[in-house]
């Protein structure tokens, strides 16, 4: 391979104006968002169903047929572990489909990434603007989800706010779970998208503390260190932290796993991308 | 690829014809940042590719072979939000959007969602994308690959009317009649090779022949070859296809009768006998010793 050129020959080579590179990376959200905005039935059925049918079963079907509370439980107490636990749910599922998957089907059979990553932008501006796009909607599926996990179950979770916990951590944690979705649709094709759901999403989900709150796994240690290497069990123990009274992980823990895991996952989420972008 | 040296000039259609798996794609991909090259440079519109690939990106159109259009959104959507991720303010690619469907005739479908298109309707839009934000250069990757007639026409004109206002076009194809047709120039690559440059006209002179006979009979192709060579007046070379012969013939032969002749004289059954200009393929074949379509 020698020499191929168009046009004119080298000249000074100009640089990417910042200011174009603002305008396209808020058109790459915008374009995310629009189609949230013209498909609301997708963003809204991967967002309640799950955590639905979990507050209605566990939270509201259990108590009522004397399943799954003791002496030591009450209907409240499993409320209230339920609510962190759904909002770290739906903010996973976000993540998963609204980054992840989208990403497998675009790098797979309907190849549309191909004309985003010719956009005049570093391709890693690409990603990250996916990205971001995801933890939106994260955010705002916990804003749908939070009033279904406060009036599905048969009592009222107990609530206790924290603020300045809850406008850090959700932004967080949902910027973690939509790396996690970049990473997911970057390592993985369509070919083995089952065995992601079957194999990584289940125990993400349910041996991520979303259930029952980590300190109660004293009873079974190895389950409880093992937990720890789950990053789901920081959101659930976060949201824990952010809007219940319940026992849950110290904050000093989960700010800097939650900062380490996005940290990691966006880095070998991009290092990925690039290498399914260009040859 | 292999010592591959390709320059083209402002304003024209560059044909870059050659058979599946000569190189095309990695060389276009190479031009269009989507493929690094282990060693060499490319330069589009004075822009390194290699160095400052988003820089270049700015200023190449790309429609790939295969359709990448934005399922989830509307033609207009696909084309103001692909304006859009190239700098432009929205009322500018709003504007813009309308200028290039009108050009590509897709205005009366503007607000139809994409997977309502047929496959000209699609690549017309894809073209329509690829021009939104005036790039130097347009690259068509096969660009009538599995159109229907008529779509292929309307596309063959499209691409004269943006190259006569001045569209700088490198068209990717092993479709040596549409190359033929297109280019103001036509490089034939295979291997990774550059095996001849200039213009259609000029390519077909080279292989000095008035006339290409194609003939097929109930023979071994080589010792076919052997015999026509010998037998028909004014044959300047034989290649043995798959299933036929290839004589290039000179003007001023009477190729039909010598081959009746032939036929009778050695109980040839002929098949079929085709006779054409010189093509480009014939040029390929010429060149390669092999057809362009294998």
């Amino acid at each position: 391979m020698d020499t191929i050129t168009t046009l004119r020959p080298p000249t000074t080579p100009s640089r990417l104006p910042a200011a174009k590179v603002r305008t396209a990376f808020v058109a790459l959200l915008a374009r995310d968002l629009t189609v949230l905005w013209k498909r609301p039935g997708d963003f809204i059925a991967r967002t309640i169903v799950q955590p639905l049918l979990f507050v209605f079963v566990l939270g509201y079907v259990s108590p009522k047929i004397g399943q799954g509370f003791s002496d030591s439980t009450s209907a409240t107490q499993i409320a209230t572990t339920l609510l962190a636990g759904m909002l770290a749910i739906v903010t996973l599922f976000q993540g998963v489909f609204a980054v992840g998957m989208p990403l497998i089907q675009e790098f797979g059979y309907t190849r549309e990434i191909e004309d985003r990553v010719l956009s005049p932008l570093p391709v890693g501006i690409v990603a990250v603007a996916k990205v971001i796009a995801g933890a939106l909607q994260g955010l705002l599926a916990t804003l749908v989800v939070f009033p279904l996990a406060m009036l599905v179950p048969s009592a009222r979770p107990d609530l206790d706010v924290h603020w300045a916990v809850l406008l850090t951590l959700a932004p967080l944690a949902a910027l973690m779970c939509s790396s996690l979705g970049l990473f997911l649709g970057t390592a993985f094709d369509a070919r083995s998208v089952t065995a992601v759901f079957a194999i990584l999403l289940t125990p993400l989900m349910f041996l991520g503390c979303t259930l029952y709150p980590w300190s109660t796994l004293d009873a079974i240690p190895w389950v409880q260190a093992l937990s720890l290497v789950n990053p789901v069990t920081y959101v659930s123990e976060g949201f824990r932290a952010a809007v219940t009274p319940a026992h849950h992980l110290t904050l000093l823990v989960i700010y800097p796993v939650l900062i380490g895991f996005t940290g990691l996952l966006l880095w070998q989420g991009l290092h990925h991308f690039r290498r399914r972008v260009i040859a | 690829m292999d010592g591959l040296d390709l320059s083209v000039r402002r304003g024209e259609v560059f044909g870059l014809l050659g058979p599946n798996g000569a190189g095309k794609s990695t060389t276009v991909g190479m031009l269009t940042t989507g493929v690094v090259p282990t060693a060499g440079r490319a330069w589009v519109a004075g822009i390194d590719v290699v160095a400052q690939p988003a820089v270049a990106r700015q200023h190449i159109g790309v429609v790939p072979q295969h359709n990448t259009l934005d399922r989830s959104l509307t033609v207009r959507e696909n084309l103001v939000f692909h304006g859009r991720f190239f700098g432009m303010r929205t009322a500018r690619a709003r504007a813009q959007a309308d200028v290039v469907l009108e050009r590509v005739a897709l205005a009366h479908v503007a607000d139809k969602p994409v997977p309502a298109l047929s496959g000209g309707m699609a690549q017309r839009l894809m073209i329509a994308r690829a021009i939104m934000h005036r790039p130097a250069v347009l690259f068509l990757d096969e660009p009538t690959a599995g159109l229907d007639p008529q779509s292929r026409i309307a596309l063959h004109d499209i691409v004269r009317e943006l190259n006569a206002a001045g569209q700088t076009v490198l068209l990717i194809t092993h479709d040596m009649e549409e190359a033929d047709q297109l280019s103001d120039r036509v490089a034939i690559i295979d291997h990774g090779r550059l095996l001849a440059l200039d213009t259609p006209a000029a390519l077909k002179r080279s292989v000095d022949a008035g006339t290409v006979v194609k003939v097929a009979a109930d023979a071994e192709p080589a010792a076919l070859a052997a015999l026509l060579q010998a037998a028909v007046p004014g044959v300047r070379d034989a290649h043995a296809l798959e299933n036929a012969v290839l004589l290039t013939v000179g003007a001023d032969h009477a190729v039909f009768p010598a081959l009746a002749a032939v036929a009778e004289r050695d109980h040839l059954a002929l098949r079929d006998v085709r006779i054409d200009e010189p093509t480009l393929e014939t040029v390929f074949i010429r060149l390669t010793g092999r057809e362009l379509r294998d």
